[in-house]
């Protein structure tokens, strides 16, 4: 019997780069099928193709061994295709019946809505998956577990027989996951096929029965999950080894930089005390809510010092504004990139070079060699794929903004640069990138401090750990007595004053 | 892909860029002058055409400050009566108390630059919109400059304020000096100094351009003032022509303004913009009533085309961005 879904020889380009080349995905029908790729490998615009957002370039669509053209989103709806994306696509002000029906509303005689059917139909189908969630209630007041299964509910209502979903997991605490995975079994026995997309290697043991493998815009592998393991796969993502995947060799200097004592902000930072040497990378792990961004920002001048001492060179500093670091010498990779980093309209060349724009924009005098050859040479250096500098920073994949980012500060940072979160929603071969990045600096003289909240990454990378919880810093590691628990010690102490 | 970046950059190919750009409504210039001057027999005649720049010349000043302040994503609604607050106040001293004809203009164009120093204040010391606070100090000035003349018109008779209303330079008209000049120093501040580049910043995303180490206050701030120095200019300009201080100066002019700037493609959610583009606008806004006058269009019509000509003009630029008039292959 034909496959329910088969994707055959799909391509796709974007302005003349291919971002999909013959991909082939094929999805049997009761079966929950991984996808797993880095940021950019192509997933998510092979998932549009198959939602009718994107148009292919080439390659067809079969459903049940007949061949299907989706243009738009409404002839996705027609096969019975249905995309859960992250972003819910919700309207909060309405009840959890009305989001259900919206756009297929229920109607009795010309006009109007019947909503107590509406409300009927669709607690009858949130019971029938044990879902307890009230129909009348407002999407506004649900938790995002609760909206992504209304979400579902929503997709079967429309007679669903491919169910998409994107990261449904990122941002569930554990139970949740536990009854999300079981609406997923549940429509699994009822002969829907669902494409799954995850980050999260743990997963997929326990939901996914296939998984295929995508890795700059080519299909590389499709396994079955019993007969893989994370190792492998995460070579299939990243094409290479994982032992490559973190590189550190011990650069420390004696030389302290940094010296902050006793350092309080008068709100989430109490009391804060540590240094930092050259060429050290000194790793900052807390739980969300320690500090820790709170402390650097202070540091950097965005926010007030009420008390405490910051030294650098034995030097006594008080930044008022980021502008005063900026002179210094700071860096600070803020940890939002959206929100305080990215300048969506402008290109590459821009973003790259705005913080050091003094060295060329002088007086109605413009260096543009200088600007172009700076960007040009860290576009390089950071490997970062772009199709031109004009090219505008919020199309680049999330782990080409965070290069532009970085480089941002590379040009401009002396000897401190501070990186909150520098791999957050990066994928994996940019996460080596940047490893290798900050241990060539580290090795060139550069102090960093890592803010992370991935406890492996600051394990492998960090000459010591600095560990905060309630805005005190509670403890101070050194590489051998680096280890999961004794961070979650030092996190997890409480303070009495 | 670095080999051929050595020569991307040159500035031919950044002109060309611009143009490129600009290109919707460089064409639609062209077709208006092509058409007009087919429908007229006046319209190529070198004295319309200094005409044009003429009438031009308060909507310049006014539309490069405007420029700068909607690429930073704020709106000046004052403009308009920061020209009549200007053109009052500088005739009335020269009429009225017989003060130096420099030293009123002085005064006159000092008002602007306070206008715009209390509008920059608040915009970068409050989160009030810009929009509330200019329609605010709109009307203070617009009042202020009824108080100025006490509700009159005051005629001016003094030969240097004349020349700068409609002496010539040689041949050439002074206006269009003076719109030379007014149109290189932005574009100069805009593309050419570190202050320009941070305009764009903080309109662009404000919180990213402070942790870039802009100071994004001080940004606004001058900005404003710059453009209310513009507009005090616009003010002594618009008074000079007709040699008179009314209260009635200036009225809408703002409009006018915002008009030549989103038709030059400034994209009126800030960080983007360029006074190139909103040269273009002016000289279309220009050239559409100049048109409409040698055609013999009734007053009341040319407004209606007027507002006619920004929806299409914001309409092709929608549609282009959302991608519904890009090229299939």
């Amino acid at each position: 019997m034909a496959c329910l879904l088969s994707m055959k020889d799909i391509s796709k380009s974007f302005s003349g780069i291919k971002v999909l080349e013959n991909i082939r995905l094929d999805v049997e029908a009761g079966e929950v099928h991984a996808l797993l790729g880095e940021n950019g490998a192509g997933k998510s615009t092979l998932i549009k193709i198959l939602g009718g957002i994107y148009t292919k370039d080439s390659g067809t669509i079969e459903i049940n061994g007949e061949k299907v053209e989706i243009n738009s989103v409404a002839d996705a709806r027609k096969n019975g295709i249905s995309i859960i994306h992250q972003e819910l696509m919700m309207v909060p002000d309405l009840s959890v019946s009305e989001n259900i029906f919206l756009g297929q509303s229920k109607m009795k005689g010309r006009g109007f809505v019947d909503l107590k059917a509406q409300n009927i139909i669709s607690q009858e189908l949130l019971d029938k998956y044990n879902i307890g969630i009230n129909s009348r209630t407002l999407v506004r007041n649900l938790t995002i577990a609760q909206k992504q299964m209304v979400e579902i509910i929503r997709a079967v209502s429309f007679g669903v027989k491919i169910l998409v979903m994107d990261e449904p997991t990122s941002s569930l605490e554990d139970e949740e996951v536990e009854t999300m995975f079981q609406i997923v079994r549940r429509l699994k026995s009822e002969g829907i096929g669902i494409i799954y997309i995850s980050h999260k290697m743990s997963e997929l043991d326990v939901i996914a029965d296939e998984v295929t493998v995508l890795r700059d815009g080519l299909s590389v592998a499709t396994k079955k999950t019993k007969e893989t393991n994370k190792d492998e796969l995460v070579a299939l993502m990243v094409g290479r080894n994982i032992d490559q995947y973190y590189t550190r060799t011990d650069t420390v200097q004696d030389e302290v930089v940094l010296e902050v004592e006793n350092l309080c902000d008068g709100d989430r930072v109490k009391n804060v005390s540590f240094n930092l040497r050259k060429g050290e990378i000194l790793g900052f792990s807390g739980l969300v809510g320690a500090g820790r961004t709170e402390c650097m920002v202070n540091i950097f001048g965005i926010t007030k010092r009420k008390s405490g001492t910051v030294k650098y060179h034995s030097k006594e500093i008080n930044f008022k504004t980021p502008k005063e670091a900026v002179k210094e010498g700071f860096g600070l990779v803020p940890e939002d990139r959206k929100l305080l980093g990215n300048f969506p309209d402008q290109g590459v060349r821009f973003n790259s070079t705005i913080v050091i724009k003094d060295k060329f924009l002088n007086a109605g005098r413009y260096n543009a060699r200088y600007e172009h050859e700076m960007t040009a040479k860290y576009i390089d250096t950071m490997k970062t794929k772009v199709s031109s500098m004009e090219q505008l920073i919020s199309k680049l994949s999330g782990g080409n903004q965070q290069k532009v980012l970085i480089s941002r500060w590379l040009m401009a940072t002396k000897d401190v640069l501070i990186m909150d979160e520098p791999t957050r929603g990066v994928d994996v071969a940019t996460k080596a990138d940047i490893y290798k990045i900050m241990n060539d600096l580290a090795a060139s003289g550069m102090a960093i401090i890592m803010v992370s909240s991935e406890m492996p990454e600051l394990i492998n990378m960090c000459d010591r750990i600095v560990v905060m919880s309630h805005g005190y810093t509670t403890g101070v590691l050194n590489r051998s007595e680096f280890s999961q628990e004794r961070i979650m010690h030092y996190a997890t102490v409480e303070q009495d004053n | 892909m670095n080999n051929k970046s050595g020569n991307q950059y040159s500035s031919f190919n950044s002109l060309m860029d611009g143009i490129k750009s600009q290109l919707g409504i460089l064409i639609a210039l062209l077709v208006m002058c092509v058409f007009l001057s087919i429908a007229t027999n006046s319209f190529l005649a070198t004295t319309n055409i200094f005409n044009v720049l003429r009438q031009i010349a308060v909507n310049v000043f006014l539309a490069c400050g405007m420029t700068m302040v909607i690429i930073l994503g704020g709106i000046d609604l004052s403009v308009g009566a920061v020209i009549a607050l200007s053109g009052c106040t500088c005739a009335s001293m020269i009429a009225k108390a017989g003060i130096n004809p420099f030293l009123a203009i002085l005064v006159g164009i000092a008002l602007g630059a306070v206008v715009g120093l209390i509008n920059g204040s608040i915009v970068a010391f409050s989160t009030i919109p810009p929009f509330i606070v200019t329609l605010a100090t709109m009307n203070i000035s617009r009042g202020l400059a009824r108080v100025m003349v006490n509700n009159k018109t005051v005629a001016v008779n003094n030969s240097i304020y004349k020349f700068i209303g409609t002496g010539y330079v040689g041949p050439i008209p002074v206006h269009i000096i003076f719109i030379l000049i007014v149109i290189i120093i932005t574009a100069i501040i805009l593309t050419r100094t570190s202050f320009g580049r941070s305009i764009y910043a903080v309109g662009g995303n404000k919180m990213a351009a402070q942790y870039s180490g802009i100071d994004a206050k001080k940004v606004i701030l001058l900005v404003f003032i710059i453009n209310g120095i513009l507009a005090g200019c616009a003010g002594i300009l618009s008074s000079s022509r007709t040699m008179v201080g009314q209260y009635s100066l200036g009225d809408g002019a703002e409009m006018d303004a915002i008009t030549a700037v989103v038709l030059g493609g400034t994209s009126m959610t800030g960080g983007v913009g360029t006074i190139g583009g909103t040269v273009i606008g002016c000289i279309i806004v220009g050239v559409l009533n100049n048109g409409m006058n040698l055609l013999g269009i009734d007053s009341s019509w040319q407004y209606v085309v007027q507002g006619a000509v920004v929806l299409l003009a914001v309409g092709v630029d929608f549609l282009k961005k959302s991608g519904m008039l890009q090229k299939r292959k």
